[in-house]
């Protein structure tokens, strides 16, 4: 708990006991305010009204345990003396690391796709770990997808799961009452998803980023209610089941039917055919957002997100149309979800309000900006690590999302910026340079 | 017109407790420009808390009309206090850290802290709903219809009354506050502009700690009064609770506090006329769509100043 100053202890490696002796006090008092009320105490239905049950224990253990963990933050980290820190290591091994550091990023990216590609075939990757890896390659297609949206436009969206939810019901519906097949939906629905984007943003885009991003996720709650609420349309909390599975164009996977996908390939028939399929529909998909991308940040609609996500004010005096610009980001944004959404749907089978709430949408902003915000392989690492650490704490069910939260605010804590906080500027003059993002007024919104 | 006028009631109780939060978020709004996403959960901690107090102390509809006015002062004020806790432990650990970085940042780690507060509550209060007895009884008849038109008839309970009042009371007394103590100079001149501020030796981070003390003491009140007026809360209130007071204070122009209170109450107006009049299901889409409105055709808000934009 950063409390106190974070440059204690003037000089030297001692501590000042009176003023640590103080920050410890607060923090036993803040935390038996905070602790000591809340799980000290529980309120439980009894018969006839509401009883106290007390665990004082409990709350004794977790604010022992607060005060305890302040005093080691104290002795190991913040007891340092001030000033600059001497470096153990020489200047040459320094810039041999920086070197190193360079190389092993431009060789990361093609060997994370390399390891994408080969992995439904490994000898360790079960059925488990295939449905992980579709999850986390679906994270990182909206991931990306949002990234045209916050990263490059510099547009805070919070209700993106809204287009996700659009994609996945349009297929769904489109399935059930007309029986289109999903590579007939598959573009319908990033269709009607870009055409919603183009519908909510039009009139909101002309928001500051801060009110931009309450609307948004005004919409995004909006769109939830409405698919809760109409239940002859969309089965409300009930939600859609039975929506049809993908083929292989055309070629069908399930067991026992005569020209089935193992049949025509002379396979031994096996459910798992099915699952890396849809692995490979989920990598393909994502690489082509991926790649719609860098190649959008090239033409003068790219640059012209960029621009604006610098400065408003200098693209409008230079003659950008700017609500054009924002909402073709919106929309292609948008489209992408889509796309992602109706992916969801044909994976599940099954899908109802339930799977696109605002934490939805939370997860996916919380990837990007972690990531670094216009980062693409940012998005990448941040899903991994995300959807990865969610699947580590699967055990701890009840505390995951506790976990996920306070990992939200350390990580931004501890680099505000991104995990990838450099990036190299699409144009250039002459050279490429690497620009700390920390020169980059991105992120304004407005 | 009675149905109209009971309706009316029960609007201004609800638009009270958005009032309430909505302030929260116009003050810090104001001075640090950041949306407190967290602070609708300090709003549901607040009720929590005021739920325990009220429970520890066994009160009931049965108890005495002066022990009753004592108990509800103690568990308004050790709401506050805890809230306020909550509120300024959360300011110095998740947003402090962040100032002066990106715009972002501060939002996402609010969001951060939205997450935990709710999945704290759910894992130390249980994630059920709590129900509560009424500890408040009785009311005023004020109209009657005529039998022949079907005997409506126009109440209004103590308990919106004790809202009513409670808010219009510390509405005063913050209003004041800001007004006339150094405090609240303090606060207006961080609000102008934070680097002159500091230089004419104002303490800007304990003035910003005090914003969020602040905010958080009257979001108990407004879930002490949640609580009694409902009668059943979970971990799950303060989150659409926190987006409409937020359009409130949109609503009645960001920054200004008498703007939060009215935006507060016509929020809560058009809520109960739209579940009244159309359908209970879409209520929040009717004060959703609000905000979309309100921002495009007046962005500054009914009574907050026009922008300025600065290059």
């Amino acid at each position: 708990m950063a409390i106190s100053e974070q440059t204690p202890a003037s000089s030297g490696r001692h501590l000042d006991a009176k003023k640590v002796a103080k920050d410890l006090l607060v923090t036993a008092l803040l935390a038996t305010g905070i602790f000591g009320s809340t799980i000290a105490f529980k309120t439980v239905t009894a018969a006839g009204g509401l009883a106290l049950v007390t665990r004082f224990d409990v709350a004794f253990y977790v604010i022992a345990a607060v005060v305890i963990g302040r005093l080691l933050l104290w002795l190991v980290f913040w007891s340092k003396p001030a000033g600059p820190q001497k470096s153990f290591l020489p200047e040459s091994a320094k810039a041999g690391y920086q070197a190193l550091l360079t190389k092993i990023g431009k060789g990361f990216a093609p060997t994370i796709l390399l390891f994408a590609l080969v992995f439904p075939f490994l000898p360790f990757t079960d059925r488990y770990l295939l449905d992980l890896g579709i999850l986390v390659l679906t994270y990182v297609m909206l991931g990306w997808g949002l990234n045209i949206v916050v990263g490059l436009a510099g547009l805070l969206d919070l209700g993106y799961v809204a287009f996700y939810a659009i994609g996945a019901y349009s297929y769904a519906l489109l399935a059930h009452y007309f029986g289109f097949s999903f590579w007939m939906c598959l573009p319908l629905a990033g269709i009607l998803a870009a055409f919603w984007g183009i519908i909510l943003g039009f009139p909101v885009l002309r928001l500051r980023g801060d009110y931009l991003a309450i609307v948004t996720l005004a919409f995004g709650e909006i769109i939830r209610i409405v698919l809760l609420n109409w239940y002859q349309f969309t089965g409300g909390p009930d939600g859609l089941s039975g929506i049809p599975r993908p083929s292989f164009f055309g070629i069908t996977f399930k067991r026992g039917v005569e020209g089935n996908f193992a049949d025509v390939f002379g396979l031994d028939y096996s459910t798992t055919h099915r699952i890396i399929f849809l692995y490979f529909l989920i990598l393909v998909l994502a690489l082509i957002t991926n790649f719609v991308t860098n190649r959008l940040r090239r033409l003068p609609i790219g640059r012209a997100w960029e621009a604006l996500r610098e400065d408003e004010i200098a693209c409008r005096s230079l003659g950008l149309n700017t609500t054009s610009v924002k909402l073709t980001a919106f929309a292609i944004g948008a489209m992408f979800a889509g796309f992602a959404g109706s992916f969801f749907a044909t994976r599940q089978g099954f899908i109802s309000p339930e799977s696109f709430t605002f934490i939805e949408s939370a997860l996916i902003l919380a990837i990007v900006v972690l990531g670094g915000m216009g980062s693409q392989i940012g998005v990448v690492i941040a899903s991994i690590a995300m959807i990865g650490g969610f699947e580590v704490f699967r055990e701890a069910e009840q505390y995951r999302m506790l976990i996920f939260g306070f990992a939200m605010v350390f990580i931004m804590i501890w680099r505000p910026r991104g995990l990838i906080s450099t990036r190299i500027p699409s144009i250039f003059l002459k050279e490429k340079k690497k620009v700390s993002s920390d020169m980059v007024a991105q992120g304004e919104g407005h | 017109m009675e149905y109209f006028t009971q309706q009316l009631i029960n609007g201004l109780t609800l638009g009270s407790i958005y009032g309430l939060i909505a302030i929260g978020y116009t003050m810090v709004y104001g001075i640090i420009g950041m949306i407190n996403f967290a602070h609708g959960d300090i709003f549901m901690v607040g009720s929590f808390i005021a739920l325990i107090v009220i429970t520890a102390l066994g009160l009931t509809v049965s108890t005495g009309l002066g022990l009753t006015i004592l108990a509800l002062i103690l568990v308004l004020v050790s709401a506050m206090v805890i809230a306020s806790v909550f509120g300024w432990t959360i300011e110095r650990l998740a947003y402090r850290p962040l100032r002066g970085s990106f715009r972002l940042a501060p939002l996402i780690t609010a969001i951060g802290i939205s997450i935990v507060l709710q999945n704290y509550i759910q894992i130390s209060q249980g994630a059920r709903v709590k129900p509560l007895q009424p500890i408040i009884s009785g009311g005023y008849t004020l109209m009657q219809e005529s039998a022949e038109d079907g005997g409506f008839i126009v109440q209004i309970s103590n308990m919106q009354i004790l809202i009513i009042v409670t808010t219009v009371i510390l509405m005063t007394i913050f209003s004041l506050i800001i007004a006339r103590t150094s405090l609240g100079r303090a606060q207006r001149a961080c609000e102008q502009d934070r680097k002159m501020a500091s230089l004419l030796g104002i303490n800007v981070d304990r003035t910003i700690s005090m914003t969020f003390v602040m905010g958080a003491a009257l979001a108990a009140v407004a879930g002490l009064m949640f609580l009694l007026y409902y009668g059943v809360i979970d971990f799950f209130i303060g989150f659409v609770a926190g987006v409409k007071a937020f359009t409130a204070a949109v609503l009645g122009g960001i920054g200004s506090l008498p703007g939060a209170m009215l935006g507060g109450l016509l929020i809560g107006l058009i809520e109960t006329f739209w579940s009244a009049y159309f359908s209970v299901e879409y209520k929040d889409v009717a004060a959703f769509s609000m905000l979309a409105i309100v921002l495009i055709f007046l962005p500054q808000g009914l009574l907050g100043k026009p922008e300025v934009e600065k290059v």
